[in-house]
């Protein structure tokens, strides 16, 4: 492993966040089996005040991840100079199998906390807390997922060994890391600059359909998600090579250097958020028949799919703008 | 107005201790009177003044608050109901030491998040009608027995509740400002407001003011009165 | 939306106005929090400027170094070898390189010796770094004179001082001529140091250094990517180290802080049990002893942070100089060219105010169940 502070902050807000919800679990379970709203009983008040308590918890997790995941990607950018043939980011998680896995499993435990806490929004909005005993599986069925991505990182970063010259040893060449390597499988050009439109558009589209008829949630969510994985994906292949201004550099990740202005953050910021409201969308809508929910969800489903549209179109602008904006030409005519 | 229900309250359950301060409570609560709840102490008064004001939650039993049931409300929509319906003063007047009277008047409106210049406006007139401008700026712990009540009364009135709620009002008061609370209480009462208060002052339950006056005991109710005054109380 | 807005403005003033009705606890805490971040910030800032002071000096350093051995020990390339590289792809230059260590028992310290490539120093003369130059007591003009390890006696008139900005490596430099150089030392013409080559394409850095292994089996290249790299390790890893004893430091604050959070005073509960009487929600006050934390942590993050900053980079990190630096004995006194990185800045928020956050979690829920009904009785 090695030993640097971002490692060690990293490891110990994973750890935390783990050891609470943890330490919380089996208040979940108390809350799922002696749940009873109509009751006056001391026990359901004393449950009643634990709610409280999981929800802030798991809004502080939700934003401990949120700033992890940045910090993340951060410190994988800066330890590239540690490993020989890195260049940026991708080199240092390419070091060992970890490294990806342990990153998407971040980027998946955070939606999935973005969901519960649109759910918890919800249910605490309907007099009766009608989803109280859903709500809580759903936490104890996030504790495994949160453990999984802690153990993926620590794996990652246990694995990790910089090339450094040791004072015993004279050649000096550390082997060139199996795989390492900036250039990502790039897909050709047009037809992923198509698909990335039109998932774009169906994802900002079902958004403002819903918006406006109060239907199709469940396609906001698909579409929101799919164009996630499409948005990365052309992100890769075409987006940053417009930014870089060169035909080889695909990588998700510089953008977010100072080298490039910090266009990334404009590009990711709507990505994640319209990516979680429209899912969010798609998460709250199985309790839609719920009879205290039958208004609160539409309600707050239709504010959700009016920020996912708003974000996609503005993911898409922003896209857009760059490749405008650039002097690269990647497709003639 | 309110209607409660075979309410009991127990504290302590299932543990050795436990004990029922309230064992069955039928009462009926009609708007815009005042009623009075008088009892030794320890008759379970104020555990249901604090179940009629949304402050906690019946063990048991219905609570209807204008035809709707509250009683299986969460704390979340109780704490609701109780800043938008009710307005408290306390026996101990409870008010925020360190803070000004007019941020006291003004705390109950934090929450919802209202203008800042009206909540002012509004906290200033209150503190005006009860002849307290002049120390609206003033610490509370600098203020005399009487004003700090009437700070009290006016942070009850901020967020223009139709109930008033009050807990053993003058028992922390001499003659002349228990007078001078009843005299207030009069004109709340004329406005409109319901008014629910404990005492055993007699000075409160027997004063012309009083429409209805419950006698408790041991968490029942012993006597429920409501014969007086509807004459001259508002229809 | 403005009502959202409107009432968290509610809940901070509130808030600002309870922490001042509260000074002597909270100003304790202030004190402890700041001090914690100052500590943990002076230790990055301090190890990061270092870095990358060491970066900026590496710039100018040749692509590759050959060093010579024998006996697995670092020992003079002896005349021929600079003809005998010839001519490899991609090296645009390559001269032998000059330079010792000098033991300097007046001031106990160990001086470098060298001899610059370009701009010769005049024979009997000297170029000296500042740090040694105020150590001894120098100014331009002034003769000094070392005694070599042969123990002849040698003059020199100090010709330059360098300027103090390169002082981290300057501090003990001292250039002088050739011919001055090889008489001192000993040195027989036609041996060097080593040798220095220059790459300019940094993809063929590696193939010439594999190239100069096979050539000369028993020289060592050395590459300045290399260095930099154990640089970064040994920089990071020393931070670390600090840090992993710091985290001693920030479990205590941890423990302090969480005490701090739920030892209320009977007349904090009670204002809590007000609020919660007159229409305030658990939520309302959980929300409002947000707002006490953020504002605490964000006055003692930018209090300890500035401190910090003023620390090490305008007393020269006065505080841990000897733990930290400390390679040579002559100690630069140098001021570090002032770097912020946000990166640094998001990881020690990490330090700080994470496991602050984490610690009030639960005694925060805890004061804002208190009952609404608790005042009444």
């Amino acid at each position: 492993m090695i030993f640097q502070p971002a490692i060690i902050a990293l490891l110990l807000a994973s750890l935390v966040c783990v050891g609470l919800l943890v330490v919380s679990a089996p208040f979940a379970f108390d809350i799922i089996r002696h749940w009873n709203i109509r009751s006056g009983s001391e026990r359901q008040l004393v449950l009643e005040r634990r709610t409280y308590l999981l929800s802030t918890l798991l809004t502080f997790v939700f934003a401990t991840q949120l700033v992890a995941l940045l910090l993340f990607v951060f410190n994988a950018d800066k330890m590239s100079s540690m490993f020989v043939g890195a260049m940026c980011a991708v080199g240092t998680l390419n070091v060992n199998v970890f490294g990806f896995p342990a990153l998407i499993a971040q980027i998946v435990v955070f939606f999935l906390a973005a969901n519960w806490l649109v759910i918890n929004h919800v249910d605490t909005r309907a007099h009766d807390y009608p989803l109280v005993r859903i709500k809580y599986i759903l936490l104890l069925a996030l504790l495994p997922l949160l453990l999984v991505a802690a153990v993926l990182q620590l794996r990652y970063f246990l694995g990790l060994k910089a090339d450094v010259i040791t004072s015993c040893c004279g050649s000096l060449f550390s082997e060139e890391a199996p795989g390492v390597t900036g250039d990502a499988a790039a897909s050709p050009p047009l037809p992923t600059m198509i698909a990335f439109y039109v998932a774009l558009a169906l994802a900002a589209g079902a958004g403002l359909f819903y918006r406006l008829r109060k239907r199709g949630a469940y396609f906001v969510a698909l579409f929101s998600g799919a164009a996630f994985v499409v948005a990365m994906a052309g992100i890769l292949s075409f987006v940053s090579l417009y930014i870089y201004e060169h035909p080889h550099h695909h990588c998700p990740f510089c953008v977010l250097k100072p080298e490039y202005h910090y266009q990334g953050y404009w590009l990711y910021l709507p990505l994640f958020i319209g990516t979680a409201a429209g899912l969010g969308v798609g998460a709250i809508q199985p309790f839609s028949r719920v009879p205290s929910l039958t208004v609160i969800v539409p309600a707050f489903a239709r504010k959700l799919a009016t920020l996912a549209a708003v974000m996609w179109s503005l993911f898409a602008a922003v896209a857009s703008f760059m490749i405008l904006n650039s002097r690269l030409v990647l497709l003639e005519g | 107005m309110i209607e409660l229900t075979d309410i009991r309250k127990a504290f302590n359950q299932g543990r050795e201790n436990e004990f029922h301060a309230l064992g069955g409570i039928d009462l009926q609560l009609p708007a815009q009177r005042v009623t009075a709840l008088r009892g030794p102490s320890g008759s379970g008064k104020t555990t249901l003044l604090s179940i009629i004001g949304c402050l906690s939650r019946p063990t048991s039993g219905r609570v209807r608050l204008k035809g709707q049931d509250i009683s299986g409300l969460p704390e979340r929509f109780l704490t609701d109901i109780r800043r938008q319906t009710f307005g408290f003063v306390f026996q101990q007047f409870n008010l925020i030491k360190g803070l000004s009277a007019l941020e006291n008047v003004m705390l109950p409106a934090y929450p919802l998040g209202g203008d800042w210049r009206e909540l002012h406006e509004k906290a200033q007139r209150l503190l005006g009608d009860l002849r307290l401008s002049h120390r609206r700026e003033a610490r509370v712990e600098w203020l005399s027995g009487g004003e700090q009540q009437r700070v009290a009364i006016a942070r009850a009135l901020i967020n223009d509740p139709e109930i008033i709620i009050a807990d053993e009002p003058t028992a922390n008061l001499d003659t002349a400002l228990s007078m001078e609370f009843m005299a207030i209480l009069e004109k709340l009462s004329a406005s409109g407001k319901t008014v629910i208060l404990t005492s055993h002052d007699p000075l409160v339950v027997d004063s012309s003011i009083v429409h209805q006056v419950v006698d408790m005991r041991d968490g029942r109710v012993v006597r429920q009165d409501t014969t007086r005054n509807t004459m001259e109380s508002p229809a | 939306m403005n009502a959202w807005i409107a009432k968290q403005q509610y809940l901070i003033d509130f808030t600002l106005s309870s922490l001042a009705r509260r000074k002597a606890k909270n100003l304790g805490l202030l004190i402890v929090y700041t001090l914690i971040v100052f500590l943990l910030a002076s230790v990055m800032l301090f190890t990061h400027a270092l870095r990358h002071e060491a970066a900026h000096v590496l710039d100018g350093a040749p692509e590759v170094v050959l060093q010579r051995m024998v006996a697995g020990r670092h020992d003079l390339i002896p005349p021929g070898y600079l003809e005998r590289l010839g001519r490899i792809r991609g090296v645009q230059n390559k001269e032998g390189r000059l330079w010792g260590y000098y033991y300097d028992p007046v001031v106990k310290a160990n001086y470098t010796f060298m001899v610059p490539n370009r701009e010769p120093v005049p024979a009997g003369t000297l170029v000296v770094g500042a740090a040694l130059a105020k150590a001894r007591g120098l100014a331009v003009g002034n003769v000094i004179s070392f005694r070599s390890y042969s123990g002849k006696l040698f003059g020199f008139s100090v010709a330059r001082i360098l300027s103090p900005d390169t002082e981290l490596v300057s501090a003990d430099l001292v250039l002088l001529n050739e011919g001055d150089f090889r008489n001192f030392f000993e040195i027989a013409p036609g041996y060097f140091t080593d040798i220095a080559l220059s790459v300019a394409n940094p993809q063929e850095v590696r193939n010439v250094a594999t190239k100069l292994a096979q050539q000369f089996p028993d020289s060592r290249p050395i590459l300045r990517d290399e260095i930099l790299r154990t640089y970064e390790s040994i920089f990071n890893w020393r931070e670390g180290i600090v840090l992993a004893l710091a985290s001693l430091a920030i479990l205590a604050f941890a423990i302090f802080a969480w005490e701090k959070a739920s030892g209320l005073s009977a007349e904090e509960k009670r204002e809590i049990g007000i609020l919660k009487a007159i229409g305030w929600e658990t939520g309302d006050v959980i929300k409002m002893k947000f707002w006490e934390g953020a504002l605490v942590s964000l006055a003692a993050f930018v209090f300890g942070y500035v401190l910090a900053y003023l620390h090490v980079f305008h007393t020269s990190a006065m505080l841990f100089t000897p733990v930290l630096k400390g390679w040579a004995v002559l100690y630069p006194h140098f001021d570090l060219p002032p770097v912020i990185d946000g990166f640094q800045v998001a990881t020690l928020f990490f330090f700080t105010v994470f496991p602050y956050a984490a610690a009030t979690l639960v005694p925060i829920w805890r004061a804002a169940i208190t009952d609404p009904d608790s005042v009444m009785r």
